[in-house]
């Protein structure tokens, strides 16, 4: 784990601050939320929640522009969330109904969004990679200057074809940050266990790809370093890579006890690095905010979460019908 | 207001499970994250986290309590103000969330495909019309020429369309398929790639829904078991999974089958493997005008289309008509001659032996019926069995392995549609049931050949 920056002082606006520590917050709570239906039996098959890692794709949207794109594996949730996508229909289709971003079809790990640039949401780890690559290729190609952040996890970087794309990422110099959310575990496997290097992100030197070691907890050095890769694409020096040492607090999934490792582990986490606690005592200490306008804001998200759980339970399931739609289509697509 | 806290399910086949211990006791105050209990599910112990804060008011089921249905309430949850004696236990009964439950309504309306063959007396009415108005002029073509002029027509009419592979630009193509597209289109649209099939195809796939129409070339469609996953998982299910916002217009195209003398690793026909697949459309073209017309309709279809092409084909020639914009539909089979005796069913190589057969048995007075099918996803059921209506008797032709083989599902479609029609039992002929030998006299056995088509349809005529 990287050490907190704590000697320097934010160079951030108390807005901004606020807006990182609602959107962090709204994925906390709505994950929180997601387990609970889980356990009622409402949101079925797996569900992989993406508590403790909030503050990378906070700061990663932080760095990006309108029009930018992201796609990453099957922890999706928090993705979906911090591009803007609607809690209502990110909670419907965790419930597997007709008004979810798949119309039910897709569930928890296949979810997407091309209102949002949001390409998925992908459940064969590492199968991602090269898809974004490709969705950067589109860009370059098409000449709009766009950019790409893939996320895949550390043990998706053991994948070959994260290799396979990391070299023709970089024969082709597609604008495509590569993020490596290292959480440490691979379902239960300990990176230490499955990882010959301790930074993944050195991985790109053979291919000449730059890339750095991001704290994951601080979602102001997350965005730093996320302005900086995007202007390393944006000027057509092709990819980056950003390993985002980060934690998740949960299993791997719904259904994981999490015996590979120590609760001391995970409670020492959660009560030493929290990236929301830390935004909490920047925007108090800072006196940027109040505790009564963080308590409003804590109140806020309460609201759409429950707004959305309520959604997410009155949808009706999908029509019978829709068993046999969208298997093809006759409509071209627009391009991007 | 007190809310309870429900007995959770923590796996997707959980139904109870036993409370083993909890780690908080009433009056206790707790915050969202804060472990409650340990319960015991049907694979593990598992820790159950609080997702509200508040205090702990009434504890409704002992640890140490075995078979606890799910959603049963195990706890009472107070909020700030509140007190033990809020509690109304009255309604604390399991209330599980209502699972809509399937109505009968819903079961009666989800009509399997197949219950749509109960018009089975109906005899279809296939589509006949010409792939080209009578009149054309046609011109001397390979097969190879057909599909290099298909995609340099097509790059023409449509800058997104982009071809990738393995030496398709400055090498011209292994197999010359892609001649002369380098220099008229330039390295932005040829692209030479790596050695790497899983990885270039996942790059086409993501480049399809970027706004681009790759055309990915195989050298050999064996190659392509590397990047499988990429073609079913990301190419044909993106669509369905998406519910209906991203589909992948990709085309998948490379030489597939036996070649001659090249190995079990090189020589396999995946008919079978991809038309199995909902969301693809799979080509497997024998003529060079159906390779061009085929070839053309895939690159300007919004879905993913695997197009099977064969080594040995490449350098035959066929008549292809000379028109500004010739294209084919899928799913329409070609009757390449009429017939009354048998029906015999094939596509890409496989129509070499049943044209083959058809000549010969023409000397000897059968009159056989020989059908193309082209597309193999859609499949055009329609022609097969208003031929097989006609005589009663039928063949099909394939390199692929036997089992689960193209030839067995149009059997067992013929068994269902037509089975008053038919006068003897459907005969599949295809590639033996072994890994490709390399030794000539062997694999001129694992092949299919015109002699085991002329059997079978002496057997199916009882000759």
């Amino acid at each position: 784990m990287a050490t907190r920056k704590n000697a320097k002082k934010p160079n951030v606006s108390a807005d901004e601050l606020k807006s990182y520590y609602r959107d962090m917050l709204l994925i906390r709570r709505f994950e929180e939320k997601a387990g609970q239906l889980y356990g009622m039996g409402l949101i079925g098959g797996f569900c992989h929640l993406y508590i403790g890692q909030e503050a990378v794709v906070v700061g990663l949207e932080a760095a990006a522009e309108d029009g930018d794109k992201r796609i990453t594996t099957y922890r999706d949730h928090g993705h979906m969330l911090a591009c803007g996508m609607d809690p209502k229909g990110v909670m419907a289709e965790l419930t597997g109904r007709e008004g979810g971003y798949s119309k039910g079809k897709g569930g928890s790990m296949h979810m997407f969004s091309t209102e949002k640039d949001f390409y998925g949401g992908h459940g064969i780890v590492g199968a991602n990679v090269p898809l974004g690559a490709g969705l950067a290729f589109a860009d370059k190609y098409l000449e709009n200057n766009r950019v790409t952040f893939t996320y895949f996890g550390d043990g998706a970087a053991n994948q070959g074809q994260v290799y396979e794309t990391f070299n023709m990422a970089a024969i082709w110099d597609l604008p495509v940050v590569f993020v490596i959310e290292n959480n440490q575990y691979a379902m239960g496997t300990s990176q230490k266990r499955s990882t010959s290097t301790p930074d993944i992100y050195t991985r790109g030197e053979a291919f000449g790809i730059p890339g750095e070691a991001v704290d994951g907890m601080d979602v102001l050095a997350v965005k730093e370093a996320g302005e900086k890769a995007v202007a390393h694409c944006r000027d057509g020096k092709g990819p980056y890579i950003l390993e985002i040492k980060t934690y998740r607090y949960r299993g791997h999934s719904m259904s994981d006890p999490a015996k590979y490792r120590t609760r001391e582990e995970v409670q020492k986490m959660r009560e030493e690095k929290d990236a929301i606690e830390h935004v909490r005592d920047l925007l108090l200490s800072g006196k940027h905010a109040t505790e009564d306008e963080l308590k409003a804001i804590d109140k806020e998200i309460k609201g759409i979460v429950n707004d959305a759980a309520e959604f997410s339970k009155d949808s009706p399931e999908p029509s019978v019908e829709d068993l046999w739609t969208d298997i093809y289509t006759d409509v071209a697509p627009q391009n991007a | 207001m007190a809310t309870e806290i429900l007995m959770p399910a923590l796996s997707p086949t959980m139904e109870e499970g036993t409370l083993a211990k909890w780690l908080v006791k009433e009056g206790d105050e707790v915050s969202s994250g804060d472990i409650l209990a340990e319960i015991e599910t049907d694979k593990a112990t598992m820790e159950f986290e609080a997702v509200d804060e508040g205090t702990i008011g009434k504890i409704l089921v002992e640890e140490g309590s075995e078979g606890v249905k799910v959603n049963t309430a195990i706890a009472v949850l107070l909020e700030e103000g509140e007190s033990a004696e809020d509690i109304d236990t009255s309604g604390s009964d399991a209330k599980p969330d209502p699972k809509p439950e399937e109505t009968s309504e819903a079961k009666e309306n989800s009509t399997p495909a197949k219950a749509k063959s109960d018009e089975a007396d109906d005899i279809p009415k296939p589509d006949t019309t010409p792939d080209w108005p009578e009149g054309t002029d046609m011109k001397t073509m390979t097969v190879r020429e057909a599909i290099n002029s298909a995609m340099a027509e097509e790059m023409r009419r449509d800058d997104t369309v982009f071809v990738m592979g393995e030496e398709v630009a400055e090498y011209q193509g292994a197999y010359k398929i892609t001649q002369g597209l380098l220099d008229e289109f330039g390295g932005k649209r040829v692209i030479d790639t790596p050695i790497t099939e899983h990885g270039f195809a996942g790059i086409g796939v993501g480049a399809s829904w970027g706004g681009l129409r790759p055309i990915v070339e195989f050298m050999t469609w064996n190659f392509a078991m590397q990047a499988i996953d990429q073609i079913i998982n990301s190419a044909a299910k993106t669509l369905y999974m998406s519910g209906g916002q991203m589909g992948s217009p990709i085309v998948f195209r490379g030489p597939n089958g036996a070649a001659a003398r090249v190995g079990a690793q090189h020589s396999q026909d995946y008919a079978a493997w991809y038309a199995q697949i909902p969301g693809l459309k799979v080509v497997q073209p024998y003529s060079a005008a159906d390779a061009k017309g085929l070839l053309k309709s895939a690159i300007r279809d919004p879905n993913p289309v695997v197009f099977l092409e064969n080594e040995i084909l490449y350098g035959k020639s066929f008549e292809v008509p000379v028109m500004d914009d010739f294209t084919i539909p899928f799913g329409k089979a070609k009757i390449w001659r009429e017939g009354t005796d048998v029906t015999i069913v094939s596509f890409g190589i496989g129509m070499t032996y049943a044209l083959e057969a058809a000549e010969k048995l023409a000397e000897d007075g059968v009159s056989a019926e020989v059908i193309d099918l082209r597309t193999l996803r859609p499949i055009d059921y329609d022609t097969v069995i208003a031929s097989v209506m006609k005589t009663n008797r039928c063949v099909t032709v394939e390199e692929g392995f036997p089992v689960a083989s193209i030839g067995n599902h149009i059997t067992a479609t013929l068994m269902e549609r037509a089975f008053d029609y038919l006068d003897a039992p459907v005969i599949n002929c295809t590639g033996k049931d072994v890994p490709m030998p390399y030794a000539a006299n062997l694999e001129k056995l694992a092949l299919t050949s015109t002699d085991e088509v002329l059997e079978a349809v002496n057997k199916v005529t009882y000759r």
